[in-house]
């Protein structure tokens, strides 16, 4: 079963262009994606920066309203949700940011800083807090005397610790984890990455995984989104997506990845320019102007996210079956 | 630019460098580098009794995690210390001259001229303020009294060289006007504006997306084979080393822990800690197997334990690692290792 489910999500921003104004441009941070996280599984979101993936956690956090489209949570239309359902919709999906050297207010006891989501959202007496708290300074892997000192006591990986501890004090059924370890250390990350793969299989967690380490994407989660300029591009099951990418985009960012080993020998797709600016964005498909496999048509027709084979993929190449005017050929590809 | 540099890798990369190269091209020699606080109560020893060897045309990873003083030693070799750090100790030879003893204004023919230096973060690098081509032509004009045209042609043809489009317009516009990836390469010219003989590379993909950070090491390895620059790249990311580098060198706690050539050290890693960060990476396509985590902190370089650093963290410890630290031990195949353990497997022979 799905825990969340998003249709159709679009998030618009405008910009204004000129200092008085002027012609405003519309940002498509978020274009049409539909995407389903099932209940107590890991959804990996990759993309380079602009792809749209922080806008999606910060639509999934509520943080946003999306421009169209909707999110369902449980089966309930969080638009549609009146203030108290809404309030429990927040308690129910939490988040852990990337840099615990931020998330933390040096001015706050451990304690305190756990305690915080539960003393606002529930009624408590200052006993149970605490209990709660050593609970889950358990959990994380912390000692108890923690609860006592100040964020500047903790390393960075500890400082994470008591972050994810702060995001399960309400019981949440989704965690949303945006870059979780990309500021700690290499081997501070395995430890983490360990943690929070325990509490998901203890606690039943789902989480919405978003990360640059495409490794640590694939290596954590069940099933994985690809996204470039607000779109999905791909996406389906995570091992066979990572062994075997479609879209050429994927397979670029794949190759991309920084190998193993020296021995790895790994096809060595560059992809010439940037991201376009997402202002303006290329007509048709998005990826167009850099891919390897252009051809007319994707100039002028934007493809649609469809199943090819075990996943959904939006490219002209698979889309012989289902495209009606213009079919192109489909390539034989590796 | 010569194809001889290339020789040396063959030959045995640890002691007796080939005799038409003489000595290598950098050579670092038992450097300490230490921050003392203000009333010398303090004393982190960031960098300490290091050694590295750099041949002409190599490339040499130098990984670690923060504070394992893989920074430090960068900015050692440049001179470019902040005030508190001194260098204790050592030698920093330099195509035959010691660089830890040269005098600041001896240091600026080297800095830019002779090794450069590429940071993380390229905005901080460029100044807004001077547009691109003035920031390129500047080290033509100071390091080889070029005019400004002579400079500027040179400035617009290094932005060719780094793959800049219209680097006719782009020299005359400002940093602000451009993407990150470019101004990392930006900043690559101006690294290479000298012709400098090594280029030093401190967490330069770092802030770059991915098909850019592949565009830009792709970059990298074709200006290296160009100008037969030697590259010392520091990272946390062994991907980059296994990707990029002949040569790594693993840091922890301010000490080189082991050193060789980047397949076998791949392959075979001598010392528990380098093994340990190997297996500590997610791989692609390894399922959602569990990581062998390393657990506990690096230690702090202020009150180092007695023995080896890693020893509290270490899998293998046994009670010699708590009593004594143990010294570099010269591997085969010009590999070192800083771990008693290494001593006992060469001697049986195993390793």
């Amino acid at each position: 079963m799905n825990v969340l489910e998003a249709e159709g999500l679009t998030k618009h921003f405008t910009a204004r262009r000129g200092a008085f104004g002027g012609s405003r441009g519309v940002v498509r941070a978020v274009d049409n994606i539909s995407f389903g996280i099932e209940s107590g599984r890991t959804l990996g979101v990759v993309g380079e920066s602009g792809c749209g993936k922080t806008t999606t956690a910060k639509l999934v956090l509520g943080l946003e309203e999306p421009t169209s489209g909707s999110i369902l949570f449980q089966g309930q239309n969080l638009q549609t949700l009146d203030a108290a359902s809404r309030r429990q919709y927040r308690k129910s999906v939490q988040a852990v940011f990337q840099d615990p050297y931020a998330s933390l207010n040096p001015r706050m006891r451990i304690c305190d800083i756990i305690s915080e989501p539960l003393t606002t959202n529930e009624v408590v007496t200052p006993k149970q807090a605490r209990e709660r708290v050593l609970k889950l300074l358990d959990l994380v892997g912390l000692p108890e005397r923690s609860a006592d000192f100040f964020p500047h006591e903790f390393s960075g990986g500890q400082r994470q610790r008591i972050a994810i501890a702060r995001a399960l004090v309400l019981s949440p059924k989704l965690v949303v984890l945006d870059e979780p370890v990309s500021a700690l250390d290499v081997s501070i990350r395995a430890q983490i990455l360990n943690l929070l793969r325990d509490l998901q299989e203890e606690l039943g967690l789902s989480y919405l995984f978003i990360a640059h380490d495409l490794a640590a994407v694939a290596h954590m989660s069940h099933a994985i989104v690809v996204m470039y300029l607000g779109k999905i591009v791909e996406m389906g099951d995570a091992r066979t997506l990572a062994r075997a990418p479609k879209h050429p985009y994927t397979a670029a960012l794949f190759s991309a990845a920084l190998p193993s080993h020296p021995g790895e020998q790994r096809e060595e797709i560059i992809l010439a320019g940037e991201v376009p600016s997402p202002l303006n964005p290329p007509t048709g498909c998005r990826f167009h102007p850099r891919c390897p496999s252009a051809m007319p048509v994707c100039g002028e027709q934007e493809p649609t996210l469809a199943s090819a084979d075990d996943r959904l993929v939006a490219c002209h190449l698979f889309a012989s079956g289902n495209n009606t005017k213009g079919s192109p050929q489909v390539q034989a590809r590796p | 630019m010569s194809n001889s540099i290339l020789s040396s890798v063959s030959s045995d990369p640890r002691r007796g460098a080939p005799v038409t190269a003489g000595r290598p091209l950098l050579e670092i020699e038992n450097l300490s580098t230490h921050y003392v606080s203000a009333h010398g109560t303090r004393v982190v020893r960031a960098v300490d009794d290091v050694s590295i060897r750099v041949d002409a045309g190599e490339t040499v990873g130098i990984v670690g995690e923060s504070g394992s003083g893989k920074s430090t030693l960068a900015l050692s070799i440049l001179r470019v210390l902040p005030t508190a750090a001194k260098v204790a100790s050592g030698h920093i030879w330099f195509e035959g001259e010691d660089l830890a003893y040269k005098s600041d204004a001896e240091m600026q023919h080297v800095r830019g001229k002779r090794i450069a230096m590429i940071l993380q973060d390229p905005m901080a690098s460029l100044n807004p303020l001077f547009t691109i081509g003035n920031q390129v032509a500047e080290p033509i004009r100071v390091h080889e009294g070029a005019d400004r045209r002579t400079a500027w042609q040179r400035a617009r043809d290094l932005l060719k060289a780094v793959r800049i489009p219209s680097p006719e317009t782009r020299a005359r516009q400002f940093p602000h006007e451009m993407s990150g990836g470019m101004r990392q390469r930006i900043v690559g010219a101006i690294g290479i504006s000298c012709e400098p003989r090594l280029l030093i590379a401190d967490e330069p993909t770092t802030s770059l997306d991915l098909t850019i950070q592949a565009q830009y090491l792709k970059l990298l390895r074709e200006l290296q084979r160009e100008h037969g620059l030697a590259l010392i790249f520091i990272t946390h990311n062994l991907g980059i080393v296994a990707k990029m580098c002949d040569r790594l060198v693993v840091m922890y706690a301010g000490r080189v822990v082991e050193s060789g050539p980047v397949a076998q050290v791949f392959d075979e890693p001598a010392h528990p800690y380098t093994r340990a960060l190997l297996n500590a990476i997610p791989r692609m396509g390894d399922g959602r197997q569990r990581l062998t985590a390393i657990e506990g902190q690096p230690p702090d370089l202020a009150a180092l334990p007695r023995g080896c650093a890693f020893a509290a963290r270490c899998p293998d410890t046994f009670d010699r690692c708590g009593k004594e630290s143990p010294p570099e031990f010269d591997l085969k195949d010009g590999r070192t290792a800083r771990c008693w353990l290494a001593s006992v497997t060469t001697r049986a022979g195993v390793a």
